[in-house]
Formats: C-alpha cells, sequence, structure tokens
C-alpha cells in the first residue's frame, strides 16, 4: 500500500494540481471581494459567502486526496453505474428538487444545495469513455455512432426538464472530443449548423430566416456549380413559386399568416429541386435541394416548438438566455453592468477591494456568474489576461496529459475534461463581455458555489488519478 | 494505432483561436474603448422604480370611487452615506435620535448597498424640506408613491385596501419588490393584476454628492410605467351611500341587483367603516381597531354571513311543488295550526294567497308533498328519494352556490342533503317530519344576502338570472363572457306567476305582510322573512322587486335582531327601491323612523 501511494505522488502530474490550487485560490480571493462587506471584513467569516466558500474548498481538497487513494481501475470498471447513479439523481431532483432561479436544479440537504447537473457531466465522460475504448468501436458503426449520442442526450434531456439550458448546452461541447476520436469532420459542422439556426430561428423573424436559407442555398450552389443558367433558373423559379403560394393564399379566402405563406413556398421549392434532381439525376442538386427542406422544416419546428410547447415562463428564460429580451432589469442590463465593470478596470485594475461597480450590487449575480467581472475590474486587463493564461494552460495540459495515455478510455476522459471545462470558460468569460449569449453557467474554480467546485475537482482528479497510472494500465 | 492523432493540432488551434479571440476583446473593452470607463468613473448610478399610478374605479354611472394620491418616502442607502448635520436633519424631520438610529439600523440590516425606505409617507413639511436639502444628505432620496383615496368614503367592503406586500407575494410573484403595494382585500385584490399596471425604471447617474448627473446611456434602458387599467363597477354609487346611511346603527346587509344583467346595484354591509382609514400612516393602528370591534365592521355580511332565510324559503318550496307537479296555483289548504304555528288571516284559497299571508301550515303541506311524493312505500326511503329532487331544485336556484362576483371570500351556504341526515339521524331513521322546518326556511338551511338577492332576480326574471358581479369593464373593455350568460333555471316560465301575483299582493292588498314596503305606482313585489335566532331577537329580512313588469331592480335585505320581517326589513327594501328608481323618497316618514332606529343592542356610534 505504501509503495503503491509512493508512486502515485512520484508519477502524479503535479502541474496540474499547482494550476489548481491557483485557481481556487484566486477564486477564493475574489468571492470576498465580490461580496465584501465593512460590517464583515474577515475572510473566514462564515455567515458569508467567502468564509462558507472556504469550507466547498477545504472539503474539495479532501475529495480530491480521497480521489487519489482510489484505485484507478475503480473508475472503468464502475464507469456505467456512476453514470446510471448520476442519471438517477438527475431524475431524482425532478421529483423532490427544490426550485431556484426558475429551475428545479437543487437538492436540499441541511443547509447544503447540491445541483446533480454539475457531477453529470464527469459521469457521462465516464460512460463515454469506456464506450469507445471497445476493441471494436468505430465511428462509422451506426450503432455505435447512435449510443454515444445516447449517452450523451440523457442527461441533456434530464437537465432541459428542470430547465437549466445552460448545463445542457455544455455537453455539446463532447463533439470535439469526438471529433477527437474518429467522429467524421462533417458532424463537427453539422451540429454547430444546428445550434447556430436554432439560436438564429428564435432572434430572427422566421420568415425572414426561411428567405436567407433560399438564397443562401442558391448562392452556395451557384459557387460549388459554376452553372449560371441553372442558378438564373433557381432564382426564377424561387420568385414564380413565391408570388404563386402567396396569391393562392391570398385568394383563398383564409386570412393566412405570411410566416406560413414563405414556409409553404420554400417548401414547395424545396421539393420542386428535389424531384427535378431524380429526374436529372443529379447528385449535388439532390443534396442541396434535401439540405434546403431540411433547415426550412427545423427552422419551423424549433418555432412552433418555443412558441406552442413551451410555456411562457420558459420561453422567457430562453429568449433571456439568447438575449432577446431588454428587459432592463433582466439580461441587457446585466451585460451592459458586467462591461462597464470590466470596462472601467483598464490596463492594471482599480485594485484589490476597490472595485465601485462590482461593490454596489450593479452587476448581479457577481459573485456566481458574473464573478469575472470582479477581476476585471480590480485588477484590470494583466489580471484578466493571466486568469486566462491559466485556463488556457490548464486546458491544453490536459490534452497534452490526455494524448500521452496508453488506453483509449483514459485518453477520452481526459479530452471530456479538457473540452468541458473548455466550454464553461470561454462560455462563461464571453458572456460578461458581452460576445457570448448570457447562459448561466459557473466559471470553473472561480463562481461562488459548491456544487461547481467540487464536480470540477472530481472531473479533475479522477483523470490525474488515471494519469499517475498510465503505465500500470497498459499492461 | 491511433489513427486520428494528428486531430489534435486542429482541436488546440480551435482553443487557442477561442482564448485569443477573448483576449482581444479585453484588450478592446478594457484598453481602448473609453466609454465604459466614462460611465464608471466616479460615478455610481441610481436606478428609480417608475410606480404606475393604480386603475381608479367608477361607479355604474362614472362617478369617481377610488382615486390616488401621491405620498413621499425617504429612502437611503447606507453604503453612500457620509457623515452630515444629524442635529438640523433630526429637527427638520421631527424625529428623536434614538429613532433615526434604530432606523438606519434596520435599513443597514437590509442592505449596504440597496435602497430601502428611512421614512415612509412624508408629511407635506417633511417633503418640502427634503427637496431644498436633499444635496447635504448624501445616501438619502426621495420616491414619489400613490396611494389610495376615497373621494365618497362609501363601499369599503366591495373595493377592498392595498397595503404593503408581503414576503409570502414577493416569493410568488416576481414583480413584487420590497415595500411594494398590492391589493389586500375586495376588488382590489382580484383585480390585482389589472389595477397595478407595469412598473417602469429610470437609470440616473448621480456624481459623488449623490447629484443627478443625466439619464444613464441617454436612456436607453429606461423603461415607462404603464398605467393601471380603470374599472368601472356595477355600484351605483347614490344608492350604495344611501343604503349605509340606513343601515346605521344596524347590523345586517342589503344587496341590489339589477336582474336584467346581474350587475349589483349596492352591495351593504353594516356596520362599514370609511375606506380612508386604510390608507397611510395609521392604516396599521385603524386595522387593529376595526379588526377588534365587537360589531366586525371588517366582515363583509352580505357574501360571508350565511343566516336562515325564513319564509323567503316557501316561494322556493312553491316553485319546485309546481315544478314537481304536488300542487297547482288553484291549491287551496286550510291553516292548520295544529301542524304549525301561523297567525291569523284569511283563508288560503289558492298559492298566491297563502303567499300573501306567508302561511306556515300551507307550505309545511307543500314541503310534505315534496319530500315525500310516495314513490316508495317506506316513509323513510322517501323522503331520501324526495329530499335529493328537493335539493337539486334548491340549488339550481344559486343556494349553497359560490358566486365569482369579483371580491373574495364569498361563502356558499349551506343546504342539507340526505347525506347530511344520515350522518346525523342515521340512515332510513329520518323522514319529512323530522326535517319539516325546511319548509318554512328555518332549521339547518343557510344562505347568504347575495343568494337571497339573486333568488329575487331569479323571481324578478320569471326563471333565469347571471351570474352577479361588481365589475362591468375593465379599462371600456366589457368584464368576461360568464357574466353575460344567461344561466336558466330547470322551471317553467309559468310557476312564477302565482309567486309574482303573491309577492304583489303582499305588498299592495290588505292582510299582505308587507304593507309597509308599498309605495304608490311603484308595484314593488316583495316577501317578508323573519329568522329565528335563539340567542336573541329574531332576524327580519325582506326580498322585493320592482317594477312588477321588466323589473328593474331585484334587493334582499336582512337586518339582524329586528324582528318580524315586515317591520324593519320590508321598509327599508322600500325606499331603497324608491330612491334607485325615481331618485326621490317620498315617505319621509318611513325614512325618518329608518334613520332614528338604533337596533344595535347597547349604544354603539359606529358607523
Ligand atoms: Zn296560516
Amino acid at each position: 500500500m505504501r509503495a503503491h501511494r509512493g508512486s502515485i505522488i512520484r508519477n502524479i502530474d503535479w502541474i496540474s494540481i499547482i494550476i489548481y490550487l491557483i485557481l481556487i485560490i484566486a477564486g477564493w480571493i475574489n468571492i470576498y471581494a465580490a461580496v465584501y462587506d465593512e460590517n464583515h471584513q474577515s475572510i473566514f467569516d462564515i455567515s458569508m459567502r467567502y468564509g462558507k466558500q472556504l469550507i466547498w474548498i477545504s472539503a474539495a481538497v479532501f475529495i480530491a486526496s480521497v480521489l487519489l487513494i482510489i484505485d484507478s481501475k475503480f473508475y472503468s470498471a464502475f464507469s456505467y453505474i456512476i453514470y446510471g447513479l448520476s442519471m438517477a439523481s438527475l431524475i431524482g431532483v425532478l421529483i423532490t428538487g427544490i426550485v431556484s432561479h426558475g429551475a428545479q436544479s437543487w437538492f436540499q440537504i441541511g443547509n447544503i444545495r447540491l445541483q446533480p447537473a454539475e457531477f453529470a457531466k464527469m459521469a457521462t465522460a465516464l460512460a463515454l469513455a469506456q464506450y469507445i475504448s471497445r476493441d471494436s468501436f468505430s465511428f462509422k458503426n451506426t450503432k455505435d455512432f447512435i449510443l454515444c449520442f445516447v449517452i450523451i442526450s440523457i442527461p441533456v434531456i434530464l437537465i432541459m426538464l428542470q430547465p437549466d439550458v445552460g448545463s445542457a448546452l455544455v455537453y455539446s461541447s463532447l463533439i470535439i472530443m469526438f471529433y477527437r476520436e474518429g467522429l467524421n469532420g462533417i458532424w463537427l459542422l453539422f451540429f454547430s449548423t444546428l445550434i447556430f439556426l436554432f439560436i438564429l430561428s428564435l432572434i430572427i423573424s422566421q420568415t425572414v430566416l426561411i428567405i436567407i436559407i433560399v438564397i443562401l442555398t442558391i448562392i452556395i450552389y451557384r459557387i460549388n456549380t459554376y452553372k449560371f443558367k441553372q442558378t438564373a433558373y433557381a432564382i426564377a423559379a424561387a420568385v414564380i413559386i413565391g408570388l404563386l403560394s402567396y396569391g393562392i393564399l391570398y385568394f383563398s379566402d383564409y386570412s393566412i399568416n405570411i410566416n406560413y405563406i414563405v414556409f409553404f413556398a420554400a417548401l414547395t421549392y424545396g421539393f420542386t429541386g428535389f424531384v427535378i434532381a431524380i429526374f436529372k439525376r443529379n447528385k449535388t442538386l439532390r443534396i442541396f435541394a434535401s439540405i434546403m427542406i431540411l433547415a426550412v422544416l427545423y427552422v419551423m419546428l424549433v418555432n412552433y416548438f418555443y412558441n406552442n410547447i413551451l410555456k411562457e415562463h420558459q420561453q422567457h428564460r430562453i429568449s433571456e438566455v439568447l438575449g432577446i429580451e431588454t428587459d432592463p432589469l433582466g439580461t441587457g442590463y446585466n451585460v451592459n453592468q458586467s462591461k462597464i465593470a470590466i470596462g472601467s478596470g483598464g490596463f492594471g485594475g482599480k485594485g484589490f477591494l476597490n472595485g465601485t461597480q462590482t461593490k454596489y450590487n450593479f452587476v448581479p449575480e457577481q459573485d456566481t456568474d458574473f464573478i469575472f467581472c470582479t477581476i476585471g475590474e480590480e485588477w484590470g486587463f494583466v489580471g484578466a489576461f493571466l486568469v486566462l493564461l491559466t485556463f488556457l494552460v490548464l486546458i491544453l495540459r490536459i490534452i497534452w496529459l490526455a494524448e500521452r495515455q496508453r488506453s483509449v478510455f483514459s485518453r477520452v476522459y481526459g479530452y471530456s475534461l479538457a473540452v468541458v471545462f473548455f466550454f464553461h470558460v470561454i462560455i462563461n468569460i464571453g458572456m460578461t463581455i458581452g460576445i457570448m449569449p448570457v447562459i448561466g453557467i459557473p466559471l470553473p474554480f472561480f463562481s461562488y458555489g459548491g456544487s461547481s467546485l467540487w464536480a470540477f475537482t472530481i472531473f479533475l482528479f479522477i483523470f490525474l488519478r488515471l494519469d499517475a497510472n498510465r503505465l500500470e494500465i497498459f499492461r | 494505432m491511433d489513427i486520428y492523432n494528428r486531430r489534435k493540432y486542429l482541436i488546440i488551434a480551435i482553443i487557442i483561436a477561442v482564448f485569443v479571440l477573448i483576449v482581444l476583446r479585453l484588450i478592446q473593452l478594457q484598453i481602448f474603448d473609453p466609454t465604459y470607463k466614462i460611465y464608471a468613473d466616479n460615478n455610481s448610478q441610481r436606478r428609480i422604480i417608475q410606480y404606475p399610478p393604480r386603475g381608479l374605479m367608477y361607479d355604474r354611472n362614472g362617478k369617481l370611487l377610488v382615486c390616488n394620491q401621491i405620498a413621499y418616502d425617504l429612502m437611503i442607502i447606507p453604503r453612500q452615506m457620509s457623515s452630515f448635520d444629524t442635529t438640523s436633519f433630526l429637527k427638520d424631520m421631527q424625529i428623536d435620535k434614538n429613532d433615526f438610529l434604530e432606523r438606519l439600523q434596520k435599513a443597514k440590516q437590509y442592505s449596504y448597498y440597496r435602497p430601502s425606505e428611512f421614512y415612509k409617507q412624508m408629511s407635506k413639511e417633511q417633503y418640502a424640506y427634503f427637496q431644498e436639502h436633499l444635496y447635504k444628505y448624501h445616501g438619502f432620496y426621495v420616491q414619489a408613491r400613490s396611494l389610495r383615496e376615497y373621494p365618497i368614503a362609501i363601499a369599503a367592503h366591495i373595493v377592498g385596501d392595498v397595503g404593503e406586500v408581503n414576503t409570502e407575494m414577493i416569493n410568488n410573484d416576481k414583480y413584487y419588490t420590497i415595500g411594494d403595494y398590492a391589493g389586500k382585500s375586495g376588488i382590489e385584490l382580484t383585480f390585482e393584476k389589472y389595477l397595478r399596471g407595469e412598473k417602469g425604471v429610470k437609470i440616473y447617474l448621480v456624481d459623488v454628492h449623490n447629484r443627478i448627473q443625466g439619464s444613464y446611456m441617454n436612456g436607453e434602458y429606461d423603461t415607462l410605467a404603464i398605467p393601471g387599467k380603470n374599472l368601472e363597477l356595477s355600484i351605483d354609487a347614490n344608492l350604495q351611500e344611501y343604503g349605509e346611511i340606513l343601515m346605521r346603527n344596524k347590523i345586517g346587509s342589503i344587496v341590489a341587483i339589477e336582474p336584467s344583467s346581474g350587475e349589483i346595484l349596492a352591495m351593504v354591509s353594516s356596520p362599514t367603516y370609511d375606506p380612508n382609514l386604510m390608507v397611510g400612516r395609521q392604516r396599521g393602528y385603524n386595522y387593529d381597531s376595526l379588526l377588534n370591534h365587537k360589531d366586525l365592521p371588517l366582515y363583509n355580511r352580505a357574501v360571508t354571513a350565511a343566516y336562515p332565510p325564513g319564509s323567503i324559503f316557501k316561494m322556493a318550496m312553491a316553485l319546485i311543488g309546481l315544478q314537481e307537479q304536488v300542487i297547482s296555483e288553484y291549491t287551496s289548504l286550510p291553516c292548520d295550526k295544529n301542524l304549525v304555528g301561523c297567525h291569523g288571516h284569511p283563508p288560503n284559497s289558492n298559492l298566491m294567497r297563502a303567499i300573501q299571508y306567508s302561511c306556515n301550515p300551507y307550505f309545511y303541506v307543500v314541503g310534505k308533498r315534496i319530500i315525500q311524493q310516495g314513490k316508495e312505500t317506506s316513509i323513510f326511503r322517501d323522503s331520501r328519494i324526495g329530499l335529493e329532487i328537493w335539493k337539486k331544485n334548491i340549488v339550481s336556484l344559486g343556494f349553497e352556490q359560490k358566486f365569482e362576483i369579483g371580491i373574495p371570500s364569498v361563502y356558499t351556504g349551506f343546504i342539507p342533503g340526505p347525506d347530511y341526515y344520515d350522518k346525523i339521524y342515521g340512515k332510513h331513521r329520518w323522514a319529512y317530519s323530522t326535517i319539516y322546518s325546511l319548509s318554512i326556511g328555518q332549521g339547518e338551511v343557510l344562505v347568504t344576502p347575495l343568494q337571497m338577492a339573486n333568488f329575487t332576480a331569479i323571481i324578478a326574471n320569471r326563471g333565469f338570472y347571471y351570474m352577479p358581479h361588481l365589475v362591468k369593464k375593465i379599462d371600456d373593455k366589457l368584464v368576461e363572457a360568464k357574466y353575460r350568460q344567461k344561466i336558466i333555471t330547470p322551471f317553467e316560465k309559468d310557476c312564477f306567476e302565482p309567486l309574482v301575483e303573491g309577492m304583489y299582493a303582499a305588498v299592495n292588498e290588505d292582510f299582505g305582510t308587507g304593507g309597509l314596503a308599498r309605495v304608490k305606482g311603484l308595484d314593488i313585489c316583495g316577501k317578508t322573512g323573519t329568522a329565528q335566532n335563539p340567542h336573541g331577537e329574531d332576524h327580519s329580512i325582506f326580498i322585493a322587486f320592482a317594477p312588477k313588469e321588466n323589473p328593474k331592480i331585484a334587493i334582499a335585505v336582512y337586518v339582524e335582531n329586528a324582528g318580524f320581517g315586515g317591520v324593519w326589513a320590508a321598509p327599508i327594501a322600500s325606499v331603497m327601491i324608491e330612491k334607485y328608481l325615481t331618485d326621490t323618497v317620498t315617505n319621509k316618514w318611513s325614512e325618518k323612523r329608518i334613520l332614528d332606529a338604533n337596533l344595535i343592542e347597547n349604544e354603539s356610534t359606529q358607523r
């Protein structure tokens, strides 16, 4: 036993651990600055959030040490069980969880609140690692392909039901890991398009979006084929079908929404193209027509889902997430305040505890989702850059470690960790500086709260444990 | 083996590219773009909530019942305070030092950074002083709020009151924040969502001296407050006021309904109170003293008090008897005082006369014929079937039903059915002889004055009614369709004629029980009732409508401890009807008699 432990200390990646410690301490000090109160100046005052965070941190360090002691074979042997338990906890929270910020996401155990969705990421990564590391696995195999997405879909659906769109979206980052493991690059493009279209169809009016899709299809087709004549025909056909549909529906005595007219016209146009493609055996045209039809249907479905299936408060949440609603008490205001706080930090910052914008509660959630504001305001560009750099180094370090694994299991798990971490960091920081939609996900190791801290600690230290055993597993 | 090894380079490239993008954005935001620094430079913002004016309430003739007055709260943000001349502050605010420190401590406990109320509803003098001297006191500012005002102090039970929201309301509805006002009772509560409007916000930049420097981002993030919607009530303010005056020094209620629409013209519950008492700094004190008053002035008797209906119920018995064909309008029955007591009157030659004389034995027999129709040989089984039929019919007349008239806590009343008596006497252990007092409206039956008025409207309409309601229009839009839906009772139109004739005769012919309600030319039809009160003097009841054809008003009057229905309730109903129909009262003698009467046991001048 002692020899075993010794080998861990020798083999463990101390660089990652040091970065981890730097991040959690920096996070703690920032929470102190964010909720600083003249009446409770002691950073150890446990009636305040920074005092509580210290308790979370101590527990996290303890958990990390325990994880390093557990045999690494445990994680591959129990990966599906851990996944199953995690999914059960997501179902459990839908039944017995408490509601906060409009989502039923938390278990309340005494004074402690835990958010099972935070831990589900790690569990999903384990299950994926186990599945992908099978000898026969290949993304070219349809069954394997589908099962990978099923493993992801279960937590995504369960989290969406809470509803916590932010936490659910995190799983989209795993596609980068799939790509590394052999997923066709087309899929990367496909999914980014789906997400992009989803957001667009809620931001832009459906009609405008469908028209843009039709025009884009024609343009790209034209670039692809260099056939001017065909393009001209296509444009003419689009205009004629559009006018015809308008005419038919206009004179058909029903007062029909322009949305339906455009939708109907676009579909007719797509199907016409598809039929022509079949007659002329034109494969390119067939693909373009199919993609266009699917895109139009998808936009329609998203709109239908949003308007008819989602309840009002859910719509509210999504539009707030996407920044469609400029509620001065809501999202638009937050981001603007956040930008002011960060922008006013300047190059060198205002100094520790000297921030004004983040002190006066101008930035809501300034110790959780908008914690980066305090960094930006008090430590300026220098501080913000250093924090970003530290995150980047940690992510690249994890990828480097993942690449040196000899087992596929460890590599898949490591990549999952890296991309989830990456997603959290860029979405969270991007949101505070106004280049990403406002999705309520925490900044790892910085945002106040135990669930996120513990979950990322466990996520990271399981990987470090796997890495410490990388030679053993190969045997 | 690992054929996709080279893909790591693309992934690393993507990650680094995104980080570079964020860094570039940070450089732009923090180093090159001065806009955000300007906003933050020694400036802080003040968000002033723009409270919308609460919707007003008018009566059916456009008379203003409820409006708003402006009050000013002194707000404080403890973090922005700096030392100032406390002596002059205390002197001009007229508060002492301990009070000052207590208020300050309370605000600090709430939040150092968020505004809270330091002093609510300042007097005009305090406000004037502060407008001038605000610059001296950093961390303080004045917030305007609107309070209710009642130009005519009537209908307190109907309009309800407005008060500060409690924690529960704040948690349930994110619209509210601490210190907001919301409807607490009556129409103010039921129509809160319409009346409150939508809050707006104005964001100002203030300098270190707490002076407003201008609007933030040129008002881009400001929103306008949307005023609450105005309500037009069905109440006739003149009639309501008159009814309240008549009911002074009496306990009871008056409900008047327009039969052709279900609109409630007046709803008096006595004793009542001046709604202006529920406004302003004295609200808490006044509320407590009203709450603890022995005559329960806060209690809306018109919809929450349930009484036995007394002889009024004979009308319902007559209707059911005709509908079940156990009697006809020609049925003549002797006044057999062995069955149940009665007073001296000419013989009941037909149903109409029996109603005119309100003969107890007559309706005892009608009740028996309804409850024991002989469908079963066992009188116990038979009574069970009969009572089931009876209850179904009674309920169809609006009894034991909850009317959503536009104010909360409307009571359903109680109509006993077979299950109820099974529980008391045991199954098949009771028959008509056990429960006969139902037939003359005594016993377990409980109805509210509102239900009695609605029943009167059904008779006036000869068979249908509209859900009684208090609000006609919301911002010129008619209220919900459910209030405009004719509700047709299962009784034939013909069944109502003998009732109407009987009620007409009861008021307008000799030996009628409601002679005191007679007014020449108005064709008032009415019915007296007296509810036995084991605790004291009987309750006096009268229902009436007028005119006989195309009735314009149906009314129920209930006066507690006032004895026989014809003595007090009938004249009150009569002058109310006359007031509504002709806007004058000719019978000055009757009016004076009512106004002078004090029917509350010990002398109390509670209004
Ligand atoms: Zn008699």
